[in-house]
């Protein structure tokens, strides 16, 4: 077990110190940030100076090395348009992002759960296909189009909740609604069909026989077993929320992760873009690991498994 | 007398299993889906024939118009008209070419080179596999979205770089799920029959290898299709997709956003749009998998 652990963490880091180039190169690519930062009329003095200053006259692999050898101690420099920290931008906007994938993710479980469950119970009825029906159709939905309708809508006409920001709960539902749908399919349709699996097992069969009673065959004996398919995926349906949250974050204007990287492109503000990128990845990086890892526990066949 | 085993006794059991099998129900064709997506790629091939009108021609006197069935809606747009007065059907028209067009070149190009990457990983494993597989766990990290904001904030936004950007990070999901397969493929005694026969290492990956990956493949397209419709148009809506005048559906919506409640159709409609061929592709994708090959729900 600690030898899968340890080479799973070994090449987490491996692919992390990989994509820390493939950010290191394409956020200089967004082209000069001096243009940006300086006034129209600054003159090619200036220009240099402030290139020194800001370290960005010397070489690239110099440059990198700096980077990644500060990036490892928290230190990602400082924005270049807000002229803080960056590791404080980020220390700000990640819990709200936190908060949010959490409630999102909870949201869909608990669509997922009771639709995925039913519809492998009731297999082949009205109420499965009306269970997959919605969980389809929250794949299917551009999640922008669904908030822009919430906001318009429930927050805007009806005003039963706040349309953008992060004012308390309230502000929760509707963006993690939107992004909590957008996964439900994909986990629903995991569990019905390891479900349905499960429920035509022998050993569910034998419990059938020694006369347990239908909700325990079907909540102790079977779905205990058919979470473990949910569970690997966590990981992908997790990295699709980070993905997703975006353009979620930036339609409810929401203080998260998402809309910094938003932020940081539109302004060219590089040390901005690769702080957000490498810790998103990390956080994806360390859910994947804790879900290997988890998937393990439960099913020693993948332990030992090439 | 011998104790009966317990399975020759006939018990009512409430099998599950018995009931009318939904999975046979499912293989029927989905008329409906294929229905779909083939009248949209005809209106996306036919588009200057059934465009009513000039997509990009604006008429200030005609904004806002509703469509025909609705009150103070007239034949001339049928699906009325946006902000600057541009006729909403030859715009929705016009607008599935880019929609379809992303969706197909993009999951093409992600599904030869992930693929491709997925195979040779396989064949070789050891260290070509490790190396490959870390690449590809760091591009799978990468969220799409980031990557085509920057590129179009570097090279500016064109339906090329939105294409790249998604491709490039698309990949790697067919390489590591084709990978899987071959790993498996690989412990068969067809392979390693046919490495006694003398074969080489390209002809067992495309003679023998890629033909059963093949159905994998066809699944997991037809799903992603989908999937990259809807961020082109996520980008599109976040300005870092398909340039304006082209009508793309995202940035239809995006420009109709502030009159969902006053004119719900400017960006109603073309949500409407990408919900129906999106919805048409993940059915057939649902069916494929289900038709295909079952053992691969998970993707």
């Amino acid at each position: 077990m600690i030898r899968f652990v340890v080479s799973r963490v070994l090449q987490s880091l491996v692919a992390l110190a990989i994509l820390s180039v493939v950010v290191f190169i394409l956020a200089r690519a967004t082209g000069d940030p001096l243009q940006l930062i300086l006034p129209m009329s600054a003159t090619p003095e200036e220009y240099a100076e402030a290139r020194h200053y800001l370290g960005l006259d010397r070489p690239y692999v110099e440059q990198y090395l700096s980077f990644v050898g500060r990036a490892v101690t928290g230190d990602f420099g400082n924005s270049l348009r807000a002229r803080r920290p960056v590791i404080e931008l980020i220390q700000e906007r990640l819990p709200n992002s936190l908060r949010l994938a959490a409630f999102a993710m909870g949201i869909s479980l608990s669509i997922a759960f009771p639709l995925g469950i039913l519809a492998a119970v009731k297999k082949g009825t009205g109420l499965d296909r009306t269970a997959q029906v919605i969980a389809v159709l929250g794949q299917s939905l551009p999640t922008f189009w669904v908030a822009i309708v919430l906001v318009e809508v429930v927050a805007g006409r009806l005003q039963w909740l706040p349309a953008g920001g992060n004012q308390g709960f309230t502000s929760y539902v509707l963006p993690g609604f939107t992004l909590g749908w957008f996964v439900v399919a994909g986990m629903m349709r995991l569990l019905r069909s390891g479900m349905l699996e499960v429920l035509d097992s022998e050993y569910v069969k034998l419990a059938r026989v020694k006369g347990v009673v239908e909700h325990r065959v079907v909540w102790m004996h079977a779905l205990k077993n058919a979470l473990i398919p949910v569970v690997t995926f966590a990981g992908i349906y997790f990295s699709i929320l980070v993905t997703t949250a975006i353009v979620v974050e930036t339609v409810f204007a929401w203080p998260g992760l998402g809309r910094l990287a938003y932020e940081g492109i539109s302004s060219r503000d590089f040390p901005v873009i690769q702080a957000v990128v490498l810790t998103t990845a990390a956080i994806v990086a360390v859910v994947n690991l804790s879900v290997d890892c988890l998937y393990a526990v439960i099913d020693p066949r993948i332990r030992h498994a090439r | 007398m011998p104790a009966e085993p317990l399975a020759d006794r006939a018990l009512p059991l409430p099998d599950v299993a018995a009931r009318p099998d939904p999975a046979a129900r499912g293989r029927r064709l989905p008329v409906v889906s294929l229905g779909i997506i083939t009248i949209f790629v005809l209106v996306a091939i036919l588009a200057p024939l059934l465009s009513p009108g000039d997509p990009g021609e604006q008429s200030l006197r005609n904004r806002f118009k509703p469509p025909v069935w609705m009150e103070g809606g007239s034949s001339r747009h049928l699906l009325g008209t946006d902000r600057l007065g541009r006729d909403m059907l030859s715009r929705i028209v016009w607008g599935s070419r880019v929609s379809l067009t992303a969706g197909v070149v993009t999951v093409l190009l992600a599904s030869a080179f992930g693929a491709a990457v997925g195979l040779v990983a396989g064949y070789h494993g050891g260290t070509v596999d490790a190396v490959l597989m870390r690449v590809t766990d760091a591009t799978m990290s990468f969220p799409v979205i980031l990557l085509a904001l920057i590129l179009a904030v570097t090279v500016g936004p064109s339906f090329t770089n939105v294409v790249v950007a998604i491709a490039v990070i698309l990949w790697a999901r067919y390489a590591r799920v084709i990978r899987g397969q071959v790993l498996t493929l690989m412990g068969l005694d067809f392979i390693a029959q046919a490495r006694i026969a003398g074969a080489g290492a390209w002809r067992i990956i495309t003679r023998h290898l890629f033909p059963n990956t093949l159905n994998t493949l066809v699944v997991l397209v037809t799903l992603q299709i989908g999937y990259v419709i809807i961020v082109e148009a996520s980008l599109s809506f976040l300005g870092a997709g398909i340039p304006p005048p082209t009508p793309a559906w995202g940035s239809m919506i995006s420009e109709g956003r502030e009159f969902v409640t006053s004119a719900w159709w400017v960006s109603g409609l073309p949500g409407l749009a990408i919900l129906l061929v999106v919805l048409a592709f993940n059915l057939l994708g649902d069916w494929l998998r289900d038709t295909l090959d079952p053992k691969l729900r998970q993707l």
